[in-house]
């Protein structure tokens, strides 16, 4: 099947050009990462966690989304979604790529990569990260090659594979809660110190992820003549409304929690964020940006006839997706370390090279992501043809 | 938690969800002396158990805030980081083992405005070589791991330099080597390595003096302001001072056992 990705037109191609010069350009950055050290990013002693886990904590909602299409799809027996499920988790592995290059790229000594595994330590949810995320990245792409592959062949799936698609769903979960526990079982970090962190990120997740796949879609509409179906897509429209809705109402209830309690080292973080700390803060713009963002997103998203429309559908998607990637590529890991255990505000802002490193990790996610939509559409149009 | 509690939550494999694994797991740890390593756990090692090294059940560092002058201090950081080739880097990436805040930083949560001669005063901060240690918990390679004298010790050949242990220690006790910090080094010390760029740094309670049967090397230098001993023993240094007077930790609420007390 893969031999799909070796035809395409002069877009495709130049796409795909684009891409590796990206990555290229992200390698050089890197290169001056593992000469120089982390010392090229903006992260300090204060702010030990930067744009890069940001962006993996981002991305691993988005992987995660693919049960958004599952789940309808093979417990409600939703039909119409089996025509972009396997955009689902084509998108999933993509993005769990991306969320491994991105840990390895935060690495101070990558070249011991394999201590994790050398010396597995249980007690460390890092090592329970490590094991979903590859678990995710091998379940998706098995049920993603053998669903197509019946698909080509215009026969159904073997029965073995269901196995794997319902296994599916609680591991998406796990992904993205083993990865808030990350952040929700350290003592002294108020701003993530909550139950309520797993249950917020994976809304946030249901949200981001299947607005963005909307939006794939879109764009995969634009080029190829693969269309999904009106309705396929405003019902997943309704996916992201509702979950977005529920992440905000989860945010205010931690803003309750937090501001009623007056519990300084936990309404600290908060109040730098959203107001500003001691003078500082450069997040204050953004995080109001996100939260008008994802405000106006649902609004736009309630009303069903705008989920009928694909203009104000785009519109809804990339508010709440843009929203969203803000609360948590920027905010959560800045505001988490902002102002430090002793009670001082070292600001992170991150620097050229860094954002560098990260477009070239953010091309080669895209240039998996496109070649094998470039493989499933194509295989999905043969049959049709 | 009687010990048949504990095995049976051992068993049934709930440590792994980051409960501390520090009491000694028998079954999966190699516990006793020597450099064996748990093969699933984080273990607690042994001390070094040469004739002339200092040994203790449990190190702890009492710090006599009144005795402490800013001079001492002065003196005790610079003999720190001149022991433990710990580089100046002028920037938001410098390196601390043992540095100064002000006491309402360092204990927010027991001061108050009222406190006017304590609050301004600067107060020395460091690794607690807490008991429960979050950044032990949460290591994936067990870089960071804790002796059975409690000494929080770090293997910085094991580091992979992830940073967990920074964001999970409530005390900000940890330093990142951003980038090669032997150019920030005034005279390197032979006796003690230098580090790498990417690996995380801390205080190790001079484990390598109490090796050899000295002190640390900021308690040597300290005029008496600070004690170091064994806090199994009633008789040592530091549990009479510990009866004695009125003691503070730093976040006790957290759980974490701070091992480095203050008096008051
Ligand atoms: S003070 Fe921080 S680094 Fe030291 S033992 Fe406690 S948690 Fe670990
Ligand atoms: S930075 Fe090093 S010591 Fe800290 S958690 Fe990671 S591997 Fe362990
Ligand atoms: S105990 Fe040793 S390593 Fe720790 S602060 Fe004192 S001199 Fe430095």
């Amino acid at each position: 099947m893969l031999e799909k990705a070796l035809t395409g037109g002069k877009i495709y191609w130049g796409w795909l050009s684009l891409l590796l010069v990206l990555m290229a350009v992200g390698g050089l950055c890197y290169w001056q990462q593992l000469t120089q050290g982390l010392t090229i990013t903006g992260m300090s002693r204060d702010v030990s966690w930067g744009f890069y886990i940001a962006q993996f904590t981002f991305l691993v909602g988005v992987a995660a989304s693919a049960v958004m299409l599952v789940i309808p799809k093979y417990l409600h027996h939703y039909q119409k979604f089996g025509k972009i499920l396997i955009l689902g988790e084509f998108n999933a592995v993509a993005m769990v790529i991306l969320c491994l290059l991105f840990i390895v790229a935060d690495l101070g000594s990558p070249q011991r990569l394999m201590n994790v595994i050398l010396h597995p330590t249980p007690n460390s949810i890092l090592f329970w990260d490590m094991v979903v995320l590859n678990g995710y990245l091998f379940i998706n792409i098995l049920v993603g090659w053998v669903t197509l592959q019946a698909e080509r062949k215009e026969v159904a799936p073997p029965n073995w594979i269901k196995f794997f698609i319902y296994l599916s769903i609680p591991w998406a979960v796990s992904i993205h809660t083993v990865t808030a526990f990350l952040y929700a079982g350290l003592p002294g970090r108020g701003y993530w110190l909550t139950a309520v962190l797993a249950a917020r990120f994976l809304a946030s997740a249901f949200a981001a992820g299947p607005a963005f796949l909307i939006l794939v879609t879109y764009i995969a509409k634009i080029f190829t003549k693969f269309d999904p179906g009106k309705d396929v897509l405003a019902v997943l429209g309704k996916t992201v409304v509702y979950a977005m809705s529920v992440n905000i109402f989860l945010f205010l209830c931690e803003v309750f929690t937090v501001t009623y309690s007056q519990i300084p080292s936990h309404m600290a973080h908060l109040q730098y964020l959203f107001f500003g700390y001691h003078g500082h803060g450069v997040l204050v713009p953004w995080m109001w940006t996100a939260m008008i963002m994802g405000l106006s997103g649902i609004l736009i998203l309630l009303v069903p006839k705008n989920r009928k429309s694909d203009n104000m559908l785009i519109i809804g998607c990339i508010l709440v997706f843009i929203g969203a990637w803000i609360d948590k590529g920027l905010g959560m890991i800045g505001g988490g370390f902002v102002p430090n255990p002793l009670h001082e505000v070292t600001e992170y802002v991150p620097t050229a090279l860094e954002l560098g490193v990260s477009l070239g990790i953010y091309a080669t996610g895209f240039l998996v992501l496109t070649v094998m939509y470039k493989v499933a559409i194509g295989v999905k149009q043969e049959v049709e043809a | 938690m009687n010990t048949n509690r504990r095995s049976l939550l051992k068993f049934a494999g709930l440590a792994v969800l980051g409960w501390s694994v520090k009491p000694a797991l028998t079954v999966f740890a190699a516990g006793g002396a020597g450099p064996r390593e748990a093969i699933l756990f984080a273990s607690r090692h042994g001390a070094p158990t040469g004739e002339k090294a200092l040994k203790a059940g449990r190190w702890a560092m009492v710090i006599d805030t009144s005795k402490m002058t800013p001079e001492i201090q002065k003196k005790c950081i610079e003999v720190c980081h001149k022991t433990h080739n710990v580089p100046s880097i002028p920037t938001k990436q410098e390196i601390k083992w043992l540095w100064t805040a002000q006491f309402s930083d360092v204990f927010a949560e027991q001061s108050h405005p009222y406190l006017e001669k304590l609050t301004k005063r600067p107060t020395l901060t460091l690794c607690n070589h807490c008991d429960n240690p979050p950044c032990v918990r949460v290591c994936p390679t067990k870089a960071t791991f804790q002796r059975e004298d409690g000494i929080v010790m770090m293997d910085f050949h094991r580091c992979i330099g992830c940073r967990y242990c920074m964001a999970a220690c409530p005390y900000g006790s940890r330093s990142f080597n951003f980038q090669d910090p032997r150019p920030f080094i005034e005279n390197i010390d032979m006796e003690f390595p230098t580090r790498t760029k990417g690996v995380v740094e801390k205080c190790e309670f001079c484990a390598e003096r109490l090796a050899e049967g000295h002190l640390p090397a900021c308690v040597e230098v300290s005029e008496g302001a600070m004690a170091f001993g064994d806090l199994d023993d009633p008789g040592s240094d530091v549990r009479k001072l510990l009866g004695a007077r009125y003691s503070i930790r730093r976040k006790p609420e957290l759980g974490t056992e701070p091992c480095v007390y203050y008096l008051i």
